[in-house]
């Protein structure tokens, strides 16, 4: 079964700064996910760590996208898309580290990243869920008419729950301003996608069924997801309801932790390595003329702030036993009794 | 000056379903953030008929009909919450809970302490809870026990219309998640309940019947039971027995129930909730440990017992607690 599905590619040339910011934000994801990974392997970072490796021009080209008023929520796999609102990179390494600087003190760890103050809403990690959290912020943002726009990113394995199905419904009856993003990395664990899953595209082939187009965007290409993003927020600003769009792409490692991903043929895995997201935009940008120094200017300068940050997570202590107690209510506090 | 301030109020007599529609009314009207929604509570009033005008006094935006898709209206309340609404929630029967515990008990509950207290959950859930209607055991369950056992959620289940009123009032206001409970062989009976605004307070228990020689714990529909059983022990066997409604199991208002005990040295638990892990339970671990000195006698606990809810008349009757049982129980331990 197939659908007729807008395929949707970069347009023309874009805004040059807005293009070197769109590189500087994946340089920075991919950096930070790298060290992200290393610290791991030192067993720095405990428990466990989801990394968008190979997934950054999703996360950058719809963040650049947004508002800074919008929502973000976000599935464990979710660094990059707390990184991509503004959140400084010392509080989410430190939070993956289990720090008393961490993002969140400690308390929610590497799958649940959260920055109230940058609108990211949070990381949600039980799979689905979240969507239907995107769509109730739409609600309030549509009943309050503040022209706020709620963006959830969920991966290919989300749709196959209930609650995808239950809020794409809701948002599509109550015509919210919600514009799902779907990160088909065809795989969910370690079995991939395409093997359980009655239709070819598991979001664009299920759009139909809320009245919504298919949207299928390369999710390898940070201006074509930016122009994606771009035309869906807008639409759900000018009261136009939700969009679902499925964003295709590859995580360059495994599915978690320390996953070498071996499930995966090799030859899959080397085409979409050729398909580097990151690398692909440099060439793109060297390609239109921007000089390389100027580049080189930006990935020092990641790297230097990714340093910092690695040092400062390190360098603070653990969180104080007292967070135990502490803000499980909106008085700060944990108490059940008198 | 109580007499006095009695005498001055004026009430009106109502059920408690039309409490309920009372106490959505009184907070939509005062605060514009206030939102409800849930399966078919908009043009038809709700499934209970608790929920009838509201529609017609607030409109659509405010008021709203849902897709039946328990996981999408707790979802969509949690995330209207945490980004500045303060939205009251139906779930049909409390049953249907269990369809979307997940964001009840994972992300509601838990996101706040998660996030080291950057977003908040203001928002209600209403659910109607109990047995004693012979729908059988998908439609009858207390699951009270449920709610109480996740950190984050305030429960609360009021056995009479103003409590419904002012508790309801309470929960809307209060800036964590609450589970209402509302006991649905409660919603037709008629209260007195007092005239203008109402609003009580969370975590406070109530005695509602003094007495010497027993504490009788009770919660929403087994309260009306347990005052029928002190009158009845009053009567036959001279068995003067306090009555406690414990109104909200977290917060816990332990200092009015280990003080009420203490007075009497001895205590009954009356829970609709099966027996294992059921309220009663965590208050009588309670009491031995914090006033074991002051008890006279082991804790009594009286439950439905660990079954689910049968449906034939006898049957459900049998099942659950009844004046009688509470009856028969404390004189047997008194006397
Ligand atoms: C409800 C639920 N079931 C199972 C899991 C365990 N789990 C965590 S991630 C994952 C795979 C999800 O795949 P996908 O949605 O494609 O996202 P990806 O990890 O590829 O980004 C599973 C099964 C979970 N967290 N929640
Ligand atoms: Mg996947």
């Amino acid at each position: 079964m197939t659908t007729e599905r807008t395929e949707t590619r970069a347009s023309g040339p874009a805004d040059p700064a807005r293009r070197l910011d769109l590189y500087r934000l994946q340089v920075e994801l991919r950096r930070f996910e790298k060290r992200a990974y290393d610290l791991f392997m030192r067993n720095l970072v405990k428990g466990t760590s989801h990394l968008s490796l190979g997934q950054e021009a999703i996360a950058a080209g719809v963040a650049l996208a947004m508002r800074p008023d919008d929502w973000t929520f976000a599935t464990y796999r979710g660094h990059a898309h707390t990184l991509a609102r503004g959140a400084p990179m010392t509080p989410v390494l430190a939070e993956l580290l289990g720090r008393e600087n961490g993002l969140l003190g400690g308390k929610g760890g590497s799958m649940h990243l959260t920055s109230a103050e940058h609108n990211m809403m949070g990381s949600y990690a039980i799979v689905g869920a979240h969507l239907t959290l995107a769509a109730g912020a739409a609600w309030s943002a549509q009943y309050r008419e503040s022209g706020q726009v709620a963006v959830c990113f969920f991966g290919d394995g989300a749709t196959n729950i209930g609650a995808f199905h239950e809020a794409l419904n809701l948002a599509a009856v109550w015509s919210l301003p919600v514009v799902f993003v779907c990160e088909n990395n065809l795989y969910m664990e370690y079995t991939p996608i395409g093997s359980v899953t009655a239709v070819p595209r598991p979001a664009a082939d299920r759009a139909a069924a809320y009245g919504l187009e298919p949207v299928v965007v390369d999710g390898n290409d940070a201006d074509a997801v930016y122009d994606v993003a771009s035309a869906a927020l807008d639409r759900a600003r000018r009261g136009d309801g939700p969009s679902l769009v499925e964003a295709v792409t590859y995580r360059h490692g495994g599915h978690s932790r320390a996953d070498p991903g071996t499930y995966r043929p090799d030859e899959e895995v080397e085409a979409w390595l050729a398909r580097d997201p990151v690398t692909a935009y440099r060439s793109r940008l060297l390609g239109e003329g921007v000089e390389e120094a100027e580049l080189l200017a930006v990935e020092s300068g990641v790297d230097a702030a990714v340093d910092r940050a690695t040092e400062e997570a390190i360098e603070a202590p653990p969180p104080s036993a007292e967070a135990i107690l502490t803000d499980v209510w909106a008085d700060g506090g944990s108490s059940w009794r008198n | 000056m109580a007499e006095l301030t009695r005498t001055e109020m004026t009430r009106t007599e109502m059920t408690l379903r039309d409490a309920v529609t009372r106490g959505i009314a009184q907070e939509m009207r005062r605060d514009e953030s206030v939102v409800f929604l849930g399966e078919d509570v908009a043009s038809a009033g709700g499934v209970f008929k608790a929920t009838p005008g509201l529609l017609a006094e607030f409109g659509p935006r405010r008021v709203r009909d849902t897709p039946i898709s328990e996981q999408a209206i707790v979802g969509a309340a949690a995330g209207a919450a945490m980004t500045g609404l303060r939205p009251i929630a139906e779930i049909m029967f409390s049953d249907f809970l269990a369809v979307c515990w997940d964001i009840v008990a994972n992300q509601i509950a838990k996101t706040r302490y998660m996030t080291g207290g950057q977003v908040t959950f203001p928002l209600v859930i209403r659910t109607a809870n109990g047995g004693g209607l012979r729908f059988g055991a998908q439609h009858s369950q207390s699951v009270e026990n449920w709610a109480m056992a996740v950190p984050g959620l305030k429960v609360v289940a009021p056995s009479t219309a103003a409590d419904a009123v002012g508790l309801l009032a309470a929960a809307v206001r209060d800036p964590d998640p609450v589970l209402f409970f509302e006991h649905k062989a409660l919603y037709p009976v008629r209260f007195e309940v007092p005239d203008g605004e109402l609003v009580d307070e969370l975590g406070t228990a109530k005695i509602v019947r003094e007495g010497r020689d027993c504490t009788i714990l009770a919660l929403a529909a087994m309260v009306p039971k347990a005052l029928v059983a002190a009158d009845e022990l009053a009567a036959s066997v001279g068995i003067d027995a306090m009555v406690v409604d414990v109104r909200s199991l977290v917060p816990l208002d332990t200092r009015t129930i280990c003080e009420a005990v203490a007075r009497t040295g001895m205590v009954v638990t009356v829970e609709e909730n099966p027996r294992l892990c059921g309220w009663g339970a965590e208050v009588v671990s309670l009491l031995t440990e914090e006033i074991w000195a002051d008890l006279d006698g082991p804790p009594i606990r009286i439950t439905t017992p660990h079954v689910p809810l049968p449906s034939a008349a006898e049957l459900e009757d049998a099942t659950i607690p009844s004046a009688t049982r509470i009856v028969e129980a404390v004189r047997k331990a008194l006397t």
